[in-house]
């Protein structure tokens, strides 16, 4: 017969290797079901893309979708993107005027925003003002089976429902960005200039002379294209795989405003690496 | 020669999952022309039933051919082309809620038909005035009472003049004057349309009222048919109960448990 303390210390082994077991087992069904799930979303955005003739052919359809996509996202962005300007105008005076810089408050305003803060802010605050609103549209038009009724009627929910809605994301969010960091730039002339003092004719000019087109807005432009394809495919495919009832809706729009800022952070991290650094650093 | 049934089921299984099958070996044929109820509890299969017939599902087993194609062999674009032959009615409608009940009627055609505005226009209204709501036609669905816009789902689903129409519980959720009105406007459409209806219900006054013919379904089976008045003299004791709404039969009112007393904790108690 085993000691006591033996028997005790091989009952706490096999309970630490059950538990081990268990969290391998979970974490390895959590991954399994994640990779399925990107799988099937991977194949609804081909899909998706092939039956996009209609979003086109038929541009009426998107136009409408730009109108509630874009066009009801541009109080949000532009009062957005001013306060941003104003706040990046008081911040960059603050710290430009300790090393007697500032006169580059234009260009730093303007580099900020062009490169990062009007495409990632324009991004999440689309991603939360038009993302959630297209999941939970095309979620409810599930759940109330407008999608099986259109299915019934041999016309493709993914055609003529979902490939407009993403077509009209992917146009407005680069749009939206620009309309953004303009917001801002006036923003910072606000603070910057006409509040604090900065000169005026140094503001514009060193903007003017250091704000690469191809480099800084162009890359911006990019990203802001980038970040649109994400957000609307990330809001389509929840909305279009939503378990039809109150919950499932509610759960896909709220899955919609999460991964999307998390993809849209990501992605900047990722293409800020491959655009402004290295070879490409100026 | 073309076969005179719209549809033809035979010994067709289906389940969501393998292990819990829902349609075990079902068979029945539904005449060109004729209003046929399938009727049963709810979640008996019923739906399910008619929606391989529509072929959104496919059959783990068995045959189901409609207007003459075999729908579990026909791939997407096969469907897609038999579902323009057909018309389906929503258990709620399921009316487009961004269009008036005019552009949910004109949906199809604008889709499927290169028709000038103005006949489609005129068509839509005609769909319209054929259940009483042309007056109703620049409203919103949000608009229409829940028995108008039974009536417009209705308009849209004859809109293309269908040979097969399906009604999935056209008769839920309707005042008495409303389901008298979807009563008569299947019985009149499939007449006028010279289609043919299969109506999903468990509203057996309205359903016996209406239809040719009736097929009973109990746990993915088909229990019974025949005509209304065959059934209402039905001796099967599934039929009756259903029939005449009787609360205990072969359908149990109590839910499997275990024994009552044990469940109290009585012997416990008392032991």
């Amino acid at each position: 017969m085993l000691p006591t303390s033996t028997w005790a210390r091989r009952m706490a082994e096999r309970a630490l290797l059950a538990a081990t077991r268990q969290l391998l087992e979970r974490l390895g069904a959590g991954v399994t079901a994640r990779v399925w799930r990107l799988g099937f979303a991977s194949r609804f955005f081909l899909y998706m893309i092939l039956h996009s003739g209609v979003a086109f052919r038929r541009f009426w359809l998107t136009v409408r979708e730009i109108y509630f996509a874009g066009v009801l996202s541009l109080i949000i962005i532009l009062v957005s993107g001013l306060f941003v300007g104003m706040v990046l105008g008081l911040q960059g005076y603050e710290t430009l005027q300790r090393y007697g810089s500032s006169e580059a408050l234009g260009i730093l305003v303007a580099l900020s925003l062009v490169r990062e803060l009007g495409p990632v802010v324009a991004g999440l605050l689309f991603a939360s003002r038009a993302g959630s609103a297209i999941t939970a549209e095309i979620g409810l038009m599930k759940a109330t089976e407008q999608i099986a009724a259109m299915e019934m009627m041999a016309v493709d929910p993914i055609a003529r429902v979902v490939a407009p809605r993403f077509w009209a994301g992917v146009i407005s969010m680069p749009m939206l960005a620009a309309l953004f960091s303009a917001m801002g730039i006036f923003g910072g002339y606000l603070v910057g200039v006409q509040l604090i003092g900065v000169d005026e004719g140094a503001f514009w000019s060193q903007m003017q002379a250091s704000v690469d087109f191809r480099e800084d807005i162009m890359n911006g432009v990019i990203k802001s294209v980038v970040f649109g394809i994400a957000v609307t495919w990330i809001a389509v495919f929840e909305g279009y795989d939503a378990a039809p009832t109150a919950e499932g809706v509610s759960g896909a729009t709220t899955r919609t405003v999460v991964t999307s800022s998390l993809a849209i952070l990501a992605l900047d991290f990722i293409l800020t690496a491959l655009m402004f650094t290295g070879g490409n650093a100026r | 020669m073309a076969s005179p049934d719209v549809v033809e089921i035979e010994n067709l299984s289906f389940g969501y999952e393998p292990t819990r099958p829902v349609l075990h070996g079902v068979s029945l044929r539904i005449g060109r022309g004729k209003v046929v109820g399938i009727m049963g509890q709810s979640g008996c299969g019923k739906t399910t039933l008619l929606r391989i017939i529509a072929g959104a599902l496919r059959p783990s087993a068995g045959v189901a051919r409609v207007l003459g194609e075999v729908v579990n062999q026909l791939d997407d674009a096969g469907i897609f082309a038999l579902r323009r032959k057909m018309g389906m009615l929503f258990q709620f409608g399921a009316l487009f809620t961004d269009m008036t009940a005019y552009e949910n009627v004109a949906f199809q055609m604008r889709e499927h038909t290169e028709l000038p505005p103005d006949l489609i226009h005129d068509l839509a209204l005609l769909k319209l005035e054929a259940v009483g709501l042309r007056g109703a036609a620049q409203l919103m669905p949000s608009e229409l009472s829940g028995g108008m816009a039974r009536r417009v789902a209705l308009a849209r689903a004859i809109a293309l003049d269908p040979q097969l129409i399906l009604y999935d519980e056209p008769f839920t959720g309707l005042d008495p004057i409303s389901l008298g009105a979807i009563a008569r406007l299947i019985r009149q459409l499939n007449d006028s349309l010279g289609a043919t209806s299969v109506v999903v219900s468990h509203d057996v006054q309205e359903c016996f009222d209406i239809a040719d013919y009736v097929y009973m379904v109990s746990a993915g089976r088909v229990v019974a048919a025949g005509t209304p008045q065959d059934l209402r003299r039905s001796g099967e004791p599934f039929v009756h109960q259903f029939v005449h709404g009787e609360p205990d039969g072969p359908i149990p009112f109590h839910y499997p448990a275990p024994g009552y007393a044990a469940d109290l904790d009585v012997g416990a108690a008392h032991g």
